[in-house]
């Protein structure tokens, strides 16, 4: 009850934009511009024939396995950067110049490495989120507290112990933001490198629907369901905020 | 009583930027084998800077700490420091933060650690994390992390300023109840000469910056002490005029 009292006001916002839309198509008259209604009905035509699925599904993966491989990649990367000075000062400008590198400059490199298959999206989104969590993950090593090393000095405790008993934990909140970051980039560029080659994917279904006869109402269901998947996606990285060992760092 | 900590002549400066601050000017004590010191000294005088040599975090610039008449090396478990912001662990229960200091290998850690947690007041509340717990309670925690090591010194500083005065006062004597079973020598560094006056055996009051001692009060008056006896206020009176503040009892 007092989640439905807190969501009232965007409920209403999100239905007077969809009504506002509703009433301007019909107003224009617009051949091609369609209205909420038919975008509700190309997505039960795209539902009932199981491509919507498909599509959902091929995006879906392509993100897994490059974000994936982005936080398998990052995390120890950003560990070691965080707590070896040496390796900060020599791999930190490399990564500050690649960073600000939009991952669709990376398209025809992508395209010349891994052809048009499905390497080239997920190359593309490794590129896209490995960045921000490593920056993130070296930033919390960097940011821990020195009383919590210092007492962890004082109990001279082994390495081994150290790191996974107070350096990783201690920068788990961190990564979880990056993590974070980095699934949200990951999610906006899989729809982007869709766009350019392949058969599936919601980037694929939103070009495709344009080219093969202006299904403009198509267009607007992928750009919809893209951005619910990604409030979705948003939602689980949440749920490890909330997690025990980390409210710590939340809470307040 | 054997001497356990010798301080002998130990001089300490911070260079910032151009100006050198002499923080620790030749500072020379002894404290015996379960001896409880306190330490007092008007604010920044480098209480904490020598408390943190003590404990071994820094290295002074010169002069030359003992303990059991071995040169005092990095920290390690046989002192350890207990700070006003405390540093029990928050990703850890109460428990995992009392086990932290224990050897893996330790086959009785675990009931090592219940067993503290318990000492202090902390049964029921193991699987607890930090941040479900008050001030008193995570006190509490930091002094069971300490003592579950079995150090042979406690370095306090100013462990309970950050409570209000009543939660200072219940663990006051809950340190001396616990002292009373383990036997620890402590020093303690505090603004709070009340406080100084419950828990110590010997008050070093120390000079402004740079810091020397000044003064030095042996406290006899029997445990349990009330603070507002004659004694004890006429012994706060002298080491409030040390410290150069003028007050009738």
């Amino acid at each position: 009850m007092k989640g439905l009292k807190q969501a009232l006001p965007s409920i209403i916002v999100i239905a007077v934009v969809v009504g506002l839309w509703w009433a301007v198509v019909v107003a224009t008259q617009s051949a091609i511009f369609p209205t909420p209604w038919q975008v509700v009905t190309g997505t039960l035509e795209l539902a009932r024939d199981g491509t919507l699925w498909e599509h959902i599904g091929a995006s879906l993966m392509r993100v897994g396995a490059g974000f994936g491989i982005a936080v398998l990649f990052a995390i120890p990367l950003g560990l070691w950067m965080g707590w070896v000075r040496g390796a900060y000062v020599t791999l930190n400008p490399v990564f500050q110049i690649l960073r600000p590198i939009s991952p669709i400059a990376w398209i025809p490199i992508a395209i010349l490495w891994f052809g048009v298959g499905n390497a080239s999206p997920i190359y593309l989104i490794f590129i896209a989120s490995v960045f921000p969590m490593i920056v993130q993950t070296t930033a919390g090593v960097h940011t821990i507290e020195k009383r919590f090393l210092r007492a962890a000095e004082n109990f001279g405790v082994p390495r081994k112990k150290l790191f996974l008993q107070v350096v990783f934990p201690a920068t788990l909140p961190e990564i979880i933001v990056g993590m974070r970051i980095g699934l949200g980039v990951a999610w906006l560029v899989v729809v982007a490198a869709e766009m350019i080659a392949l058969r599936s994917g919601l980037g694929y279904l939103i070009i495709d629907s344009r080219n093969a006869g202006n299904r403009y109402d198509l267009v607007i269901a992928g750009m919809i369901i893209i951005g619910l998947i990604g409030l979705m996606l948003d939602g689980f990285m949440r749920l490890l905020e909330s997690m025990k060992i980390v409210r710590w760092r939340y809470a307040h | 009583m054997r001497t356990k900590i010798q301080v002998q002549n130990v001089r300490k400066g911070f260079d910032n930027g151009k100006v050198h601050l002499q923080v620790i000017e030749g500072l020379d004590f002894e404290v015996r084998e379960g001896e409880f010191v306190a330490i007092v000294g008007p604010s920044g005088c480098g209480k904490t800077t020598l408390m943190n040599i003590m404990a071994g975090f820094l290295a002074p610039d010169s002069g030359t700490i003992t303990i059991d008449g071995q040169p005092r090396m990095n920290p390690n478990p046989k002192g350890v420091l207990i700070t006003q912001q405390g540093s029990v662990f928050p990703w850890l229960t109460v428990k995992q933060n009392l086990m932290f200091g224990l050897p893996d290998e330790l086959p009785n850690r675990e009931a090592l650690a219940d067993e503290y947690a318990a000492l202090v007041g902390l049964k029921g509340f193991e699987n607890n994390y930090p941040h479900e717990l008050s001030g008193g309670m995570l006190k509490r925690a930091e002094i069971a992390r300490a003592l579950v090591v079995k150090p042979e010194i406690l370095y306090m500083d100013e462990p309970f300023s950050a409570l209000d005065a009543l939660m200072s006062l219940r663990m006051q004597n809950e340190l001396l109840r616990i002292l009373a079973i383990e036997k620890h020598t402590v020093m303690l560094i505090t603004h709070d000469v009340e406080e100084a006056i419950h828990l110590a055996d010997r008050v070093l009051v120390l000079s402004p910056r740079p810091a020397r001692i000044q003064a030095s009060f042996d406290v006899t008056i029997p445990h349990p002490r009330r603070v507002s006896s004659p004694e004890a206020q006429a012994l706060r009176v002298a080491i409030l005029k040390e410290l150069g503040v003028a007050e009738t009892v």
